[in-house]
């Protein structure tokens, strides 16, 4: 493993760019502290940026991504999202339905609706109205070449469709954080490639901030950032 | 709409396992209609024989049932004579047996009573009411399940009888009874000089309350009550629509043990899918009305095909000749009122564990095992 070790922690950013994301002192252990996975993580991200998460699976990517998405709390340590500490009972539905997005590994959409009721559902949640929301959808159904199936179910799209859907739903209302768990983990090369294309497209044309754990170093490589994770801390290689 | 399709497309997605929660809020819904209905119209037809051209009823204090009542034939004479009543009328009410039929309604009545007055005589002539002691007159169906004509000789309890009218009433007991000259009932009851109760009617309404006080000045061992009164406050048509209402309770409550496990499993095979509406931001009032609004669902179709099974049956009941006049079809609209709303508090019982067990979901645990 090629880490530059001594680049662990804070990262010194040369832009004057917005911090969006920080976690300091990030500690985080599953059946009672017996598994270690975070073990005091700092780390920041710029607004706009986007970084890529790398390292084995259970070093902790996706536990920092549900700290950040306030789906998960740390037993230690601060996590806050533009400039407000994540806390899951005082802002959790904030941050859910305005601040983050989601995509994870598998689609996770509802297969008995269509494409189009499956992205309006965040804008149910956050109470959008109809027109507003249905707008945003035709915005989105544009730049994600999905305008032509969005009365379609689920069962009828294809892996990439599906991993488009979730996309299009996680910036239905207009996030401006794009957290990515393995996004293209479930689909084969050639679908990886053109979703991955297309999520770099959308949040630099929104102004997103994507944060994407992945296993695909091809993929990470074409990100701003790429962010080693190891045995609990994170590192950013010096080639970087 | 969106959030109306997650409650129905869930119910979708298990038609069955839905339907047959439907059908036991249906069942239950209609048992409810049917024993409250035809109670409540047993109970109508009972207050119709007391209140028949009458407003005020009369009877002994504190006896827990009519049959039990003992109205001195002197108080009957009295009341009569007060300038605020149109007329008052003694009856009798006593159980009595034939054979194959271990109770017939007797009713010792005047010739003057409104229930022979008004009634339609389908054979004999109202004239001849109590020309004698023997004589009977028979409701309609009480002449076919004594297999009776006019002229005939019938045994009713320890006497044969000689049948010199029958006639027809709208209502069941009525039409399933016996009339007696008063006189004969009370010898054949051995209640001489009394009456059950006196019906009585005033000149005007609003001689009720002096009416009602003077019986209490004149008769202090009898008590009298408007109609109304009688029927809200006679023990008996309270135990009964205490045990209707109680039947049907514990057919909802059934049904509602139907609706919770319907939710139950509904909760348990989607939690994923709970925790992605949490990841989009869904509250735990906007996870739990979704859980409440299926259980709605479900219990406001169950009780809609309650209530029109329950008509139905009623509809059948009404047709069966034997219960000719017992069963009263017309449905209180307060009564399905009630009916709907115990269907979705049923319901809504049904759902509270679902919900807050969809309320403790956490998305990060539901989401790691993939």
């Amino acid at each position: 493993m090629n880490l530059a070790t001594a680049q662990a922690g804070t990262l010194d950013l040369s832009s004057r760019a917005r911090i969006v994301l920080r976690a300091e002192d990030v500690w985080k252990s599953y059946d009672d502290g017996a598994i270690e996975v975070l073990k005091g993580v700092d780390f920041e991200v710029a607004e706009g940026q986007t970084v890529a998460l790398c390292g084995p699976s259970g070093c902790g990517k996706s536990t920092l991504l549900h700290l950040f998405g306030g789906l998960d709390e740390p037993d230690r340590g601060h996590v806050t999202v533009n400039g407000i500490e994540v806390n899951r009972k005082r802002n959790l539905l904030r941050l859910l339905r305005h601040e983050v997005g989601f995509v994870f590994q598998l689609h996770n959409l509802i297969p008995d609706l269509t494409l189009a009721e499956n992205c309006l559902i965040p804008t149910v949640a956050a109470g959008i109205d109809r027109e507003t929301a249905q707008a945003r959808l035709r915005q989105l159904g544009e730049s994600t070449g999905l305008s032509h199936r969005l009365g379609q179910r689920i069962q009828k799209l294809s892996g990439g469709e599906r991993q488009r859907t979730a996309l299009c739903r996680a910036l239905m209302n207009k996030p401006k954080i794009l957290l990515a768990d393995e996004p293209t983990g479930s689909l084969d090369e050639r679908s990886s490639r053109a979703v991955f294309a297309l999520l770099l497209e959308i949040v630099a044309a929104e102004g997103v901030t994507l944060v994407m754990a992945t296993h695909d170093r091809g993929l990470a490589a074409r990100c701003d950032r790429l962010l080693e994770m190891h045995n609990g801390r994170i590192y950013e290689p010096a080639s970087a | 709409m969106i959030f109306f399709k997650l409650i129905v497309t869930n119910l979708r997605r298990h038609r069955i396992r839905s339907c047959i929660s439907m059908a036991g809020i249906a069942f239950s819904v209609a048992a409810m209609l049917t024993v409250v209905t035809i109670l409540q119209g047993a109970i109508g037809m009972f207050s119709g024989i007391l209140s028949s051209d009458s407003e005020i009823v009369v009877f002994e204090r504190n006896v827990s049932d009519l049959f039990f009542s003992s109205v001195p034939a002197a108080a009957a004479e009295q009341i009569a004579g007060w300038p605020m009543v149109s007329h008052a009328d003694p009856v009798l009410f006593g159980i009595v047996s034939s054979a194959g039929h271990p109770i017939v309604t007797c009713f010792g009545v005047t010739v003057a009573d409104a229930r022979i007055r008004k009634a339609t005589w389908t054979a004999g002539d109202r004239l001849d009411f109590a020309l004698h002691a023997d004589d009977v007159v028979l409701g309609e169906r009480a002449a076919q399940f004594l297999g009776a004509r006019l002229d005939d000789h019938v045994p009713i309890g320890h006497g044969v009888f000689h049948v010199i009218g029958i006639l027809r009433t709208a209502n069941g007991f009525e039409d399933g009874g016996v009339f007696m000259p008063l006189s004969s009932a009370q010898s054949f009851f051995h209640k001489e000089g009394a009456s059950s109760v006196i019906t009585v009617k005033l000149n005007g309404k609003d001689d009720a309350a002096s009416f009602k006080a003077m019986v209490q000045a004149r008769f202090p061992n009898l008590i009298a009550l408007e109609d109304a009164e009688f029927t809200r406050s006679y023990s008996q048509f309270r135990i009964l629509k205490a045990t209707a209402w109680a039947v049907g309770v514990c057919g909802l409550l059934m049904g509602g043990l139907g609706v919770a496990n319907t939710m139950i499993m509904s909760v348990f095979t989607r939690i994923r899918e709970i925790a992605i509406l949490r990841v989009c931001g869904f509250s735990n009032v906007q996870i739990a009305t979704m859980i409440f609004g299926e259980s709605a669902v479900v219990s406001l179709l169950g009780a809609v095909f309650g209530l029109l099974t329950g008509t139905g049956l009623l509809f059948a009941l009404k047709l069966v000749p034997a219960l000719h006049g017992y069963v009263d079809v017309t449905l209180q609209p307060v009564v399905m009122l009630i009916v709907i709303v115990l269907a979705l508090l049923t319901g809504a019982a049904g759902a509270l564990y679902p919900a807050a067990y969809a309320m403790r979901v956490r998305a990060v645990e539901a989401l790691r095992f993939e």
